[in-house]
């Protein structure tokens, strides 16, 4: 039996003639924190929304917690429960006060009372820093606390893994660091994360494995601080001197 | 202290930009209203025209003949009836074949699509004829009914198959206008596709919808002039009636104009007020 919470096996993903992700393997442990990075367009998102079956694979197969998610006769609902998700425009609901963003899908989907939803939603605000915000409505809040309640929105169903999809990219600078403190508290705690992000600095301090991938393949798997200092691979070294730079 | 000239000076410009953004429209239109109103009150023709058309005298006998509805005149009664019950109808249909027309089921959307094409394609006064003579009556002896619609009735239901498929493109439109982001948020945190669209999209959808929701409910009241060629007795039919016997041209289609015209005036005037109020804690 593999214990890895998420196994991503022989991964293809085109969307038409445009091949987004070729042959893409991984095993993530639980507790790891794994970071993906690669230049746009490299198919690093694509392979983060395999995860909880926002794209559909077009070959391959992925495994949550040994559910295989592509199998007709999974609930891919109560996969995506177990699943956080935050994503790079926050997505959260407009119409809804911040409490409401964190105890809609608590109700539904986690058929809590309304009191146990509330109570949870307070806790997970107070997680991500913002206790004050609960009956604001998202336009209020700056980006920083819009992405800080959507991750109080995911944390609050209790999910054993949480996927970030560029989660700092939309935001002003001065806003970035709020939104990794949480992350990296988050990863203190042994929660499974995949992260996507251009934030080399929380690759270094958070994660456990950096993917680096490329032209939709995964290119180098390694610990930060290997693939960081002594790349194998050109295009790797070439990427990071990119960004490394300034 | 500023002297007259200097103040006059700081003034004008804002003066100006009253003048400008003024609704002299509606000065004009509720000046032809009130003329209308004041000839109904004091030429006896216009009076007599009035209570023919809203149909305080003379009056079909579908409705109560006593209390509210003979009150407010059975003619406009017809007239507002099947304009609210049509378009609330209207609304079901057209949210269910708005979702039709955004379903992944090939048969379902195609099926919506159908029915809003179909519609769209055909002059709104002879999908009244066709509905109200053929397809609604054969509807109802093909589900195994002996039994004949009466015409009030079939018009309803015209009315309503007809500004379904209009009401369904505009729910489209409205879904559609929601960014795919709430979706996917929606269903990664365990939503069913259902719970998303009830919950997250349609609220949504339908607030940035309410202004066009609004003028189809006006073109509606407008439309139900139509059902008068099925001898329905709505306002329009009075009118026809009442000019065909006595050859009051005149009289009686001004009255008809200011009936309809003060309505639809009423309408958008509360229709423009809540925009405003929508727009403004967005």
């Amino acid at each position: 039996m593999n214990t890895a919470i998420i196994q991503v096996e022989k991964l293809h993903k085109y969307f038409g003639t445009i091949r987004a992700v070729i042959d893409v393997n991984l095993e993530i442990q639980r507790g790891e924190v794994v970071v993906i990075v690669g230049p746009s367009g490299s198919g690093k998102s694509t392979v983060l929304r395999c995860i909880n079956h926002l794209e559909v694979p077009t070959q391959g197969a992925v495994f949550v917690d040994g559910v295989h998610l592509e199998d007709r006769a999974t609930d891919i609902n109560e996969v995506r429960a177990e699943v956080g998700m935050v994503f790079q425009q926050f997505n959260l609901f407009p119409h809804l006060t911040t409490l409401e963003n964190i105890t809609i899908a608590q109700r539904l989907v986690r058929k809590r009372s309304k009191s146990e939803a509330i109570a949870n939603a307070r806790q997970q605000l107070e997680r991500v820093g913002i206790p004050e915000k609960a009956d604001a409505y998202p336009r209020q809040l700056s980006g920083g606390q819009q992405q800080r309640v959507a991750i109080a929105r995911a944390l609050a169903m209790n999910p054993k893994i949480m996927l970030f999809d560029e989660p700092t990219s939309a935001l002003d600078p001065e806003m970035i660091k709020e939104v990794l403190d949480v992350m990296l508290d988050l990863a203190r705690e042994g929660m499974t994360m995949v992260v996507v992000t251009h934030e080399m600095g929380f690759a270094r301090a958070a994660a456990s494995r950096v993917v680096f991938m490329d032209d939709g393949r995964v290119v180098e798997v390694a610990r930060p601080d290997v693939l960081f200092n002594n790349p194998k691979h050109e295009r790797t070294k070439l990427f990071l001197s990119k960004i490394l730079q300034h | 202290m500023a002297t007259i000239e200097e103040r006059g000076a700081i003034d004008r410009p804002e003066f100006g930009a009253g003048w400008r953004e003024f609704p002299w429209w509606l000065i004009a239109i509720i000046a032809f209203l009130i003329l209308m109103g004041y000839l109904m009150i004091t030429v006896e023709e216009y009076s007599r025209v009035f209570e023919f058309v809203v149909g305080r005298v003379n009056s079909p006998s579908v409705l109560p003949d006593e209390g509210f509805y003979a009150f407010i005149g059975q003619g406009i009664s017809i007239t507002i009836y099947t304009t609210l019950v049509a378009f609330i109808v209207a609304m079901v249909i057209g949210l269910v074949t708005g979702l039709g027309r955004i379903s992944s089921n090939v048969l379902i959307r195609n099926i919506a699509t159908t029915y809003v094409e179909f519609i769209r394609g055909v002059p709104t006064l002879v999908l009244i004829f066709t509905l109200a003579f053929v397809l609604v009556p054969e509807t109802v002896n093909l589900i195994g009914l002996d039994y004949v619609l009466p015409m009030n009735t079939r018009a309803l239901v015209a009315l309503a198959i007809i500004y379904g498929a209009f009401l369904a493109e505009i729910f489209r439109a409205g879904i559609e206008s929601i960014p795919t982001g709430q979706m996917e948020a929606a269903r990664s945190v365990g939503m069913t596709y259902g719970q998303a669209m009830r919950y997250i999209i349609l609220p949504q959808a339908i607030r940035n919808i309410m202004p066009a929701l609004g003028n189809d409910f006006i073109a509606m009241l407008k439309d139900s002039s139509l059902v008068s060629v099925l001898a329905v007795r709505d306002i329009t039919q009075q009118a026809r009636l009442y000019a065909g016997s006595s050859f009051r041209f005149r009289e009686t289609y001004l009255v008809l104009t200011f009936l309809y015209l003060t309505m639809t005036l009423v309408l958008s005037l509360i229709l423009r007020w809540s925009e405003r109020r929508l727009n403004q804690d967005r």
